[in-house]
Order: structure tokens, then C-alpha cells, then sequence
């Protein structure tokens, strides 16, 4: 089937067969390899990127339904020389080791953030509970979130 | 050196710029032209006979290539996989080892064994040919619970029984004896849960074959690509060592579950020249629950002897260890060497004797994740001390200070056969006692009461060996390889640094912490040094990352072959000076004598451009050494937990957690931190949360993360984590490692914390709702 | 998984019609269920409906004593309506605690409804708060809906269009999450209506189901200690690695008697 979508700014038109997900088609047919795939139950939130500005796991969405809206990945976020306030935040307090949960993990973050709850310890922990990460135990990406919290609503103001 | 980048500065890892950014490159990421799709035949079953695989309907599948079975792999002579280490029954006889094809030839002995290989040209169709292979099994009587395997009948045809060793160590009469004169007893019986480690990314391989050259690529998750091209090139054979290139790229957590070498990458290699073509396979998560290693399935009986005074007299421990199916590299280790030589932990026991019993039974095969051995020694130790002092009515803290080893003891040889150099465990603990207000817990308990929870703290006092090893000592122990680690320093023509190390970062930030000792030793800025890993193409060879090593042995051997570096810089460097080399010193990156001064980028260019030098010198400025340690490292350290018990559901909640380390020398302490919050994660996983469960009939019943339980982020609180410091006596940079300690001693402080909280000793791990609440209930 | 049909019609009969004349057709709304066992090729439609963008199933609107929540809303949007904080507050709060945030970014009231998973935390809601379910043909009480593990009373090819909640004076609802999955090992709503008491139950039988004797305890008497004897729903507890018939029973009582306290408590 024909597509169009909106990929990190540039729009795409492709052909693909309907039983593309959105992983296979960010992942195969684009070569956006910073989106993983961890698990095949819709649990480990590796895969998360964001569809409209919302954040999804991209392992259960088809292509199909991310037709004519616009897809933000990991590397649509960020570039080495600028990077957003969640990838630097995550970079100055270690909040990764292996880097493999992490882009999902930053997609979802940034969300939290942008969603504009009060946010602490316990709300940020609630709020990622859909990333596993096996390497850090968590408290550095807590520390990470809460920091890129204060960074991107001193920009916003 | 610089303040910023050198010995003890927590630098920011170079390697995150590329993960934060989506420009990581791990295995899955790589794609070749021409390459092609593997997916693997399965055993549906625990054990079964395979009498018939019938692939004529699935090769008839567009894009299906080829079908290999096991027959096809030995009819092309290719070699079992090895287990890396031998152990001898207590008889002095050999382990008993049940031959372990790549693919399964006659019979299948775990769910998800692999018995076959579909590739396509795409992996939708070697998923659909997968599902068209016709295979026809006699199922057989599986043995599941390692409790039962020993008088079981025996799984593996050929084999007398399922007990692969009966192994033990220490002093069997002694101990009895002390037993018997003790003033009191304390007998527990302890089951260490069987874990999955579920590193987040699925193990996976990509290979190559170059038929005008012969040489095969390999590309894997690897913890140690090395060992991987040595045990594919001598033992299971496909190619001899110079026709086979390893490469681990960038690795997504491995926890040990990545060190082994396993039948997919292994087939994937041999099946690439055969159908003349690159394969591709990646695991799915539901493939690696059933084909990763799994951990730990200790069941144990442990008995401590205290005198009157409480100073421990001896410790008794009977251990079934159950290995899976078949023995994996290390698997047998695990449960031995790995565990029965830590069971002095940090006390005085004069007398200590532990006999373990590896079985075989139709499970995953068991293997080193995280401590490996360590936590379950250490959960044994832990646990029955706690019990001690409850049951003698002392402060389980003071009980620990009085058993244990005492600053001027060391070097202290223990009962069962370790030599601990150095250490300060009473400073952890009274640092860790501090940090976790003890004197304030009281108060803690009644606010909880108040709220309808009870409350509760546990302590682990733990010691690990780490650094593995000496390799004379290793290898007279029965491991297969030595145990040293290679280095090798480049200094450029025009002073940049190229480092190779046979060490793997996977997590570990090895490409930060190794630039930070070679700048911080060589003097030269932190950003002219790379660190290259994880190729056998590029670095000469390697033992890999695991057993908490990397710094200690890794990391030597790269202080060795700066030392090389300087002395032959400074050769270089008093004949340009006209200098006597005694009377050079090595300085901040610079050679000096009397007022003259050469940097070492003066001196590298020199030695690529001799113009002016030393008859009697090659010249370059490029040098290797291989660390062989003199002895393990012994990282200790004092873990307190506390959690909170919901008497309605029995939901523990693990409120506070503080764990005091000793690494010695720590290079980065961010680094450091990040470690052991990991640890921490997963020991409090495999307390409160993670099981792998079978059925009675060997089905895994944990098999995705709907059932398996990952601690999440609102599982675990903050950590409290600080550092004391006794510098190793025997390596050059004074480091212990600190890899495992998290994982190492969370369980037992946690489990300790539940049982004081509910009030009885019979907590089993995972503390799960269920199990907690029937225990306050008497159900 | 396996090659289907995608198709995305722009109007409820359009869909409908789709589903009539396809061979073995599957409606996508939200996706969550479906998309992950057609990933393990435990099921293969060969076509797909995509309902999103449907107008006949979105919009949240609460008039004359009763919430309506269109099909197509995602959990996250349930969560963070104004209408349904303003109203209902239990419920706002019960659709924030499904899954997780990414789950709840795609997840559909519609689409959980229509699977009727054990350990759904809707049904819970439906339940309690004597839902109407309306669809393309017909409105379905919610004491008529649930008919067993993953079976409702939808025909071949009906959609649910909307849901129709009774707002209560006051509810609350309290979940026991399965530690690994976060699904709900058993839910509880309570809401009080005026004196008259309904309590919805989920993840303990094969479907949502109302606990009839606590309703009547704490209409009687509302109270968390009223449910100290009441007797437990007649259903076959169910029983699973997390959580044994017995342990299960159990915490539907815990988890209304915690929803009891919460609901007597609140302003």
C-alpha cells in the first residue's frame, strides 16, 4: 500500500505491504536504527517514539496507521551538536549504561515532561513505568528526568 | 593529569553521545547485501525424540533457501558445544558431561532447544517456511525440579544419572565435629530462585563468508569475542582462528548472559558458507527467554555453629544446583568454585565444609549472570547469620562485627581455599549503619505500624572474588583457558593514543574509564586517547568482560604496556637529551632530565621518524602486555535494606536501601554509582519480583514479560550508595571491580528485611505478594 | 504476521459493510490486543478495519446525570478530559492507571470493551456505574454485556459506538496491578448512587462481574467493615502465577473495602 508520512521533518512517500509495523518500516525501510525492539509483548517500551507528539511503542503500530501524520524518533529529537535538553540531561547524569532502552526511554521522558504534571521522585517513576531498563536501576534516569524537567521549562518560559 | 579527566574524575562518558542520539550500532542494526534471514526449529517439548524432519513443504515456500538440521551438522563434522570448565567429583573423578550439539540431532532436552535452521530471503518467509517444517517427536518423561533430578532416571541417553558432579570443598569431619560441640546451632533451608537475565537487547548474529578467501565475519552480542573465535575455531571447528573474524559491536547489556558461546551464532557461521550467503538472525524476546542462559536454582540446606559467645565455629552447606539440560561454558563453575570458595564471607569461620551436586535436568542450561555463585554464597551466609542473631537474641549487626575479619588479619586465608589481601568490612558497616540512621529504625517501624504496614530491615554483609584470575590457579581449579587479560597502547606518529583491550564494554563505559587511565598514566590529554574493543580483527587477543574484571585485569594490563611505553620512550628520549636513561624521568607526559624536556608526542614522532636515535631500538612507540593477576580481587562491602509490608495484600514495598562499597581505587565514581544502582535493581528483582517458573511439564510458564516480572521503575527506590576504600595489595591501580557487588548483596539484605518484617525465616525468593501475606496469616 | 487487507473507512456503515463482505475480517481500535498476537501469529484476520477517525465514535460529553465517552477514545484522552475529571473523577483516575503511558496513547475504551480481557480495568467501571453500551445497532445494558473470558454479548461485526456511564454521587476505584504485566490481577469500583450502592468487579472471572452481596452491605450500611462478612461473588476465581482463586478473592475484598474508605472519605 502507499503511504505518506512525515518522518523527523521529511516527508516520505512509500509503498510497503500492509503488514508493515512501524518499527520495520523506521527501522528497515529507513534506516532509523535508534528505534530497538526488546520485546514482542508491547512491554519493554524500547521502541517508543513519538506519533503526533504522543508517545507509542512503534512495535504495535502498523505503518498503515501512521499514514499522514508525523512520526519523531530518537534522531529527529537531537544531533550530536544540539541536543535536547532530555539527551544532554540523560548524558550528564549517567542515566544510561548499555544505551539500548534509551532512546524509548528519552522519547517517553520528553512526554512526561511536555505533559506538564507536577513531577517528582515517585510521579516520574509511575510515568516510565512502560521502559525497562536492565542497566541502571532507575535512579540516574530519575535524576536525568527531573533535571531536563527544569531545563526545558526555564526555555519555555 | 588533569583534575577533569584523570584517576578518580567522573567524566562523562564519551560513548553516551552516539546512544543518546540514536547512532549506536548494535548487531540488529547491521545489514549487508545479499544477507539473508535465519529463524530456528525449536523443541516444543522437554524431552523428546526426534524421529523425522520433514522440510519439503517449507522449502516449497517463496524466498525459503535452505533447511539444516543437526544431521546436516555432523555430517559436516561440526563440534559440540564445550563447557570451559572442569570440575572433579569429590572421588577425584571428571564432571560428567552430556555432549551438546549446536542443533539437537536425536533428541531435544529443554523447551526452545534448537534442533534445526530455516533461511529465506526475508524473515517473513523463514518464519512461514519455520512454521511448514514437519517434525516428528516421541516425547519422553522430562525431569524438571533440580530436587528430584538425582534419583531421577537419566535424561541424557548414555549417562548413568543426571548428577554431573558431586563436588565439595573444605574440611567434611572437622566441621561435623564443631557442629556437634556448639553452644547453638541455626539450620535454614534456602532456595536460590532461577533467574533470566533479559539484558533488553536480544542476542543476535550476522554472518559472512568470503569463499575466495575462506574467511567467515561473525558479528554477535558478545561479552568476549575472542573466546567466542577460540572456541568456534578449536572446538566446535568451523574455521581455524586467522579465517575467522569476531566482532561484538555495540552490546546491550549482557549481565553474563552474553558470554557464552551459543548454538545460534554458532550456526549461523557454519550455514553462511553453505548457502553462500550472509545470515541474519536476531532473537525475539519470547526466543530468548527459552535459549539465554538462565541463573542461579540453588536448593540448599546450611547449618551454623556459634560458641556461647556467638563467634561462629562452622558452617555446614548441602547445595543442589540445577545446571539445565546440557552444561554451558561456564556453567559448572557457577555453582562450585564460584560459590563454595566464598562461603567464609567476611567472618572468622574456622571450619567450613560445602558439598554441592550439579544435575542435569530438562531446563534451559544455567549459567554465570550477574555475581554468579557470589549471590547465592553470599544469600547462604547472609541469611543464616541473620537467622543466628535472631534466634540467639543478638543485634544482627553486632553479631556480624564480632565474627568478622579484622583489619590486621589480612592477608587472612579462609577454610575454603581464598587468600583475601586486604579490607575494612567493620568501616562499611558502621559507614552503612550511619547512613541508614539504625538508631532512628525504631521510630521508622511505629511510623509504618501506624500506617498499617509492617516494617522491617535486613543487613548483608558481603564479600566477592572477583578480577577473574590467576590462571595458573584457574586452570589448576579446571578452567580451560587462562584468565589474563591483553592490552596494547599506540602512540601515533603524532602523539595520539590508540588503546585495544581485550576487555568488552557493553554498559560499562570502558571506553571512558580505560582513556581516563592511560591519560591520566601516559600524560597525555583525555581526548587523544581511543580505546578500541570487541574485534577480534583489531585487537590481538582477549578473555572479555564478566566476573567484574575489566578494571582490575583489563585495566593492568594496560598500566603494564604504559610502563613499556615510558621505558622505551625514555631511551629514546636520553639519547635525544644525551642523557644517561637513569637519569629520565617520566613527569605529567614529559621526559625529563636536568632542565631538558621532551613530551612524549616529541618522542613518538622521533621513534616513527628516527632521524636522530638509538642504534640499538625498532623503532615505533607501540606496545602490549598481557596481566595475569596474582590473586583475585576482593570487593566487600555493607548492604542494609528496609521495606515496608502491606498486611492486607502482603505488597512489599522497598522503601530504603543503602549500600556501602569497597572497590578500592575507583577511576570514575559516576561510573561506579551507575554499577551498582544496577545491581542493586537486579538483586532486588530477584528478591521481590523475577522467577523463571516450569510447569511440571517443563514448559516455561515465565516466558514474556507478562509474566515475567523486570522491576520497573516504580519497583525500587533511590539508592543510597557511598564507597570506603582499601586499595587492592596486588594490582597496579589498587581496584577491586565493582561490576556484581549490587547483585551480589541485595538479595540477602532484602530477604532479611521481608523475614524481620513478617516475622518468620520462611520467605522464599521472589517475596511475592501471595507468599508474604499467606506468611502473616498463617495460610 | 501474516499479509491482510488494511482498510480505513470514513463512516460507521462503511466500516460495517467492510467487515460484512470480507473473509475474516478484524476491526483495529487502538490495537494493543490484536497487533501483538498477529505479531506472534497467534491470529491472522485477513482484513483489517482501521475505526480511528470514525466522527460517529469520538467526543466525551456529560449531560443529565450520564457521561458518554465515544469508542474510539484513547485511554490517555479519557484520562485527561475535563468531562470526565468533572464528573467522574474514579473514572478519569481508573483510565490513567491502565497499562502504561504508551499503552494509554493508543488504547481505546472501544476496543478494550469489545475484547473483553479478564484483566481489563474497564469493566470494572461498566459495571459499577450501570454503563449503556451503545453500538451500531442496538444499546446493551451493562449487566447484559460481559458473557464470559474474552465473549460479550457483540455480534459478528457490531461496533461499539459509545458508552453511556451514570454519574454517581461519588465512586472509587482501586486496583491490585500484576507485577509484571501491570494488567489488573482484580479491580473494584464502588459507586454510590444516592444510598444504593453498585459494585464492579474485574480481573477475578473470566469477565467483568458485579459483587451483589457487597452491594447490598453497603447500601445497607456504607462502610468498609460492612464488607468484613459479606459473601464474595459466586464466580470461579480465577488462578494464575501471580495470584492463586483464594489470594484473588481475597483482594476483591481488600480492594473494596480501600475503595470503600476512599469513596466515604473523599469531599
Amino acid at each position: 500500500m502507499n503511504l505518506t508520512l512525515t518522518v523527523n521533518g521529511v516527508e516520505h512517500s512509500l509503498d510497503v505491504p500492509a503488514n508493515t509495523l512501524l518499527t520495520d518500516l523506521l527501522r528497515t525501510q529507513l534506516r532509523l536504527t535508534g528505534t530497538h525492539v526488546g520485546c514482542d509483548t508491547s512491554q519493554c517500551g524500547a521502541c517508543t517514539v513519538h506519533l503526533d507528539g504522543r508517545s507509542v511503542k512503534a512495535c504495535t503500530v502498523l505503518a498503515a496507521q501512521a499514514g499522514g501524520r508525523t512520526v519523531t524518533t530518537i534522531e529527529g529529537i537531537g544531533s550530536p551538536d544540539d541536543l535536547h535538553p532530555m539527551q544532554a540531561a540523560f548524558r550528564d547524569c549517567h542515566a544510561l549504561q548499555c544505551g539500548f532502552c534509551t532512546p524509548g526511554m528519552i522519547l517517553r521522558a520528553i512526554e512526561l515532561v511536555e505533559d506538564g504534571g507536577a513531577l517528582d521522585n515517585r510521579t516520574v517513576r509511575e510515568g516510565l513505568e512502560g521502559n525497562i531498563c536492565r542497566c541502571t536501576g532507575y535512579h540516574n534516569i530519575v535524576k536525568a528526568v527531573l533535571a531536563a524537567s527544569d531545563t526545558m521549562q526555564e526555555q519555555s518560559q | 593529569m588533569s583534575a577533569e579527566t584523570g584517576i578518580g574524575a567522573a567524566v562523562k562518558r564519551r560513548e553516551d553521545l552516539r546512544f543518546i542520539t540514536g547512532r549506536g550500532t548494535y548487531t540488529d542494526d547491521l545489514n549487508v547485501p545479499g544477507q539473508t534471514y535465519g529463524v530456528f526449529l525449536r523443541s516444543p517439548y522437554a524431552r523428546a525424540k526426534i524421529n523425522a524432519i520433514d522440510a519439503a513443504d517449507a522449502l516449497q515456500v517463496d524466498g525459503a533457501l535452505a533447511v539444516f538440521t543437526g544431521q546436516d551438522a555432523a555430517v559436516d563434522g561440526l563440534g559440540d558445544l564445550p563447557c570451559g570448565w572442569l570440575v572433579k567429583s569429590k572421588d577425584g573423578s571428571d564432571m560428567v558431561s552430556a555432549p551438546h550439539p549446536p542443533l539437537a540431532v536425536s533428541q531435544v532436552n529443554y523447551v526452545g532447544e534448537p534442533y534445526g535452521l530455516v533461511v529465506a530471503e526475508s524473515l517473513a518467509a523463514a518464519r512461514e517456511a519455520a512454521e511448514l517444517v514437519a517434525a516428528d517427536f516421541e516425547e519422553l518423561t522430562p525431569v524438571v525440579a533440580a530436587a528430584e533430578a538425582a534419583k531421577a532416571s537419566p535424561i541424557h541417553e548414555g549417562l548413568e544419572a543426571n548428577l554431573a558432579y558431586d563436588w565439595e570443598l573444605g574440611d567434611e569431619a572437622a566441621t561435623d565435629a564443631a557442629l556437634a560441640a556448639a553452644a547453638h546451632v541455626t539450620r535454614l533451608d534456602l532456595t536460590n530462585n532461577r533467574l533470566i537475565p533479559n539484558a533488553i537487547e536480544p542476542r543476535a548474529a550476522l554472518a559472512t563468508f568470503d569463499p575466495t578467501s575462506g574467511e567467515y565475519e561473525l558479528r554477535t552480542t558478545s561479552q568476549n569475542p575472542h573466546l567466542e573465535r577460540l572456541v568456534l575455531s578449536a572446538f566446535v571447528q568451523i574455521a581455524p582462528e586467522h579465517k575467522l573474524r569476531v566482532v561484538a559491536p555495540d552490546v546491550g547489556g549482557g549481565f553474563g548472559s552474553k558470554i557464552f558461546v551459543y548454538a545460534e551464532e554458532t550456526v549461523v557461521t557454519w550455514a553462511a558458507a553453505k548457502v553462500g550467503r550472509p545470515i541474519k538472525w536476531t532473537a525475539e524476546r519470547s526466543e530468548s527467554f527459552l535459549a539465554d542462559a538462565h541463573a542461579r536454582d540453588h536448593v540448599t540446606h546450611a547449618e551454623l555453629g556459634l560458641d556461647e559467645a556467638g563467634r561462629f565455629t562452622a558452617l555446614k552447606v548441602r547445595t543442589t544446583a540445577n545446571l539445565g539440560a546440557y552444561l554451558s561454558l561456564f556453567g559448572s563453575s557457577v555453582p562450585t568454585f564460584l560459590y563454595g570458595t566464598l562461603l567464609a564471607g567476611q567472618y572468622k569461620t574456622p571450619n567450613i565444609h560445602v558439598q554441592t551436586h550439579g544435575v542435569y535436568t530438562n531446563t534451559t542450561p544455567v549459567d554465570a549472570y550477574r555475581g554468579a555463585g557470589r549471590p547465592e554464597a553470599t544469600f547462604v551466609v547472609e541469611r543464616i547469620v541473620e537467622a543466628a542473631a535472631r534466634e540467639t537474641g543478638r543485634d544482627p549487626a553486632e553479631l556480624r562485627r564480632l565474627n568478622m575479619i579484622e583489619p590486621g588479619d589480612f592477608p587472612y586465608e579462609t577454610p575454603v581455599a581464598l587468600v583475601y589481601d586486604t579490607g575494612n568490612y567493620q568501616a562499611s558497616l558502621d559507614r552503612a549503619l550511619q547512613l541508614v540512621d539504625y538508631g532512628g529504625f525504631k521510630q521508622r517501624r511505629a511510623a509504618s505500624e501506624a500506617e498499617g504496614k509492617r516494617r522491617g530491615i535486613g543487613f548483608s554483609c558481603y564479600i566477592e572474588a572477583c578480577g577473574l584470575a590467576p590462571s595458573q590457579l584457574a586452570i589448576q581449579l579446571g578452567a580451560g583457558v587462562g584468565l589474563y587479560e591483553s592490552g596494547e597502547i599506540r602512540i601515533n606518529p603524532t602523539g595520539s593514543v590508540t588503546v585495544f583491550t581485550g576487555s568488552h564494554s557493553h554498559g560499562q563505559g570502558h571506553e571512558t574509564t580505560f582513556a581516563q587511565v592511560v591519560s591520566d598514566k601516559l600524560g597525555v590529554p583525555f581526548d587523544d586517547v581511543e580505546v578500541v574493543h570487541g574485534d577480534t580483527g583489531r585487537v590481538e587477543f582477549g578473555l572479555g568482560t564478566y566476573g567484574s574484571r575489566s578494571l582490575a585485569v583489563g585495566g593492568s594490563a594496560l598500566i603494564s604496556a604504559a610502563d613499556k611505553i615510558i621505558a622505551k620512550g625514555t631511551r629514546i628520549a636520553a639519547h635525544m637529551m644525551q642523557a644517561e636513561p637513569d637519569n629520565v624521568a617520566f613527569e605529567e607526559g614529559a621526559f625529563i632530565s636536568g632542565n631538558q624536556r621532551l613530551t612524549l608526542q616529541e618522542v613518538a614522532f622521533a621513534s616513527y621518524v628516527p632521524a636522530d636515535y638509538p642504534p640499538d631500538l625498532e623503532p615505533g612507540l607501540s606496545e602490549k602486555a598481557f596481566y595475569d593477576p596474582e590473586n583475585f580481587t576482593y570487593p566487600a562491602g555493607a548492604h542494609i535494606a528496609e521495606v515496608e509490608v502491606d498486611e492486607a495484600t502482603g505488597v512489599v514495598q522497598l522503601v530504603n536501601f543503602v549500600a556501602v562499597d569497597d572497590f578500592g581505587h575507583v577511576i570514575n565514581p559516576m561510573i561506579v554509582d551507575g554499577q551498582v544502582h544496577g545491581g542493586l535493581a537486579q538483586g532486588a528483582g530477584q528478591a521481590l519480583l523475577e522467577h523463571g517458573i516450569y510447569d511440571a511439564d517443563g514448559q516455561l510458564t515465565t516466558g514474556s514479560y507478562m509474566d515475567y516480572c523486570m522491576p520497573r521503575a516504580d519497583d525500587v527506590p533511590d539508592f543510597t550508595v557511598d564507597t570506603t576504600v582499601t586499595p587492592c595489595t596486588h594490582n597496579p591501580l589498587g581496584a577491586k571491580g565493582c561490576g556484581e557487588a549490587g547483585a551480589i548483596g541485595s538479595p540477602a539484605a532484602i530477604i532479611n528485611a521481608v523475614t524481620d518484617a513478617v516475622g518468620t525465616e520462611d520467605i522464599a525468593m521472589p517475596a511475592t505478594p501471595e507468599q508474604v501475606w499467606r506468611k502473616l496469616h498463617g495460610l | 504476521m501474516n499479509p491482510f487487507n488494511y482498510h480505513k473507512p470514513s463512516t460507521l456503515a462503511e466500516a460495517v459493510a467492510l467487515h460484512r463482505d470480507a473473509e475474516d475480517p478484524a476491526y483495529l481500535s487502538g490495537g494493543h490486543t490484536l497487533l501483538p498476537t498477529m505479531t506472534q501469529r497467534l491470529a491472522a484476520p485477513s482484513d483489517l478495519i482501521d475505526l480511528e477517525g470514525l466522527a460517529e465514535l469520538t467526543g466525551i460529553a456529560a449531560e443529565d446525570g450520564t457521561l458518554s465517552i465515544g469508542a474510539f477514545t484513547r485511554h490517555a484522552e479519557a484520562a485527561a478530559s475535563a468531562e470526565v475529571a468533572g464528573t467522574l473523577p474514579a473514572l478519569a483516575e481508573l483510565a490513567e492507571g491502565i497499562g502504561d503511558a504508551q499503552v494509554r496513547n493508543r488504547g481505546t475504551i472501544g476496543g478494550s470493551l469489545a475484547n473483553s480481557d479478564p484483566a481489563a480495568d474497564y469493566p470494572a467501571a461498566v459495571l459499577a456505574l450501570n454503563a449503556v453500551i451503545h453500538t451500531d445497532r442496538r444499546q446493551i445494558a451493562a449487566d447484559d454485556y460481559f458473557r464470559g473470558l474474552f465473549e460479550t454479548a457483540l455480534e459478528e461485526g457490531e461496533i461499539i459506538t459509545r458508552i453511556d456511564f451514570a454519574i454517581p454521587s461519588r465512586a472509587a476505584y482501586e486496583k491490585f496491578p500484576n507485577p509484571a504485566s501491570r494488567y489488573a490481577t482484580a479491580g473494584v469500583m464502588v459507586a454510590d448512587f444516592n444510598g444504593t450502592v453498585r459494585v464492579g468487579v474485574t480481573g477475578a472471572g473470566p469477565c467483568g462481574c458485579r459483587a451483589h452481596a457487597f452491594e447490598a452491605a453497603l447500601s445497607a450500611h456504607l462502610d468498609p467493615a460492612a464488607l468484613d462478612a459479606a459473601e464474595l461473588p459466586a464466580i470461579d476465581f480465577n488462578s494464575d502465577l501471580h495470584a492463586s482463586a483464594e489470594y484473588r478473592a481475597h483482594l476483591v475484598r481488600v480492594l473494596a473495602q480501600r475503595a470503600t474508605a476512599r469513596l466515604v472519605a473523599a469531599p
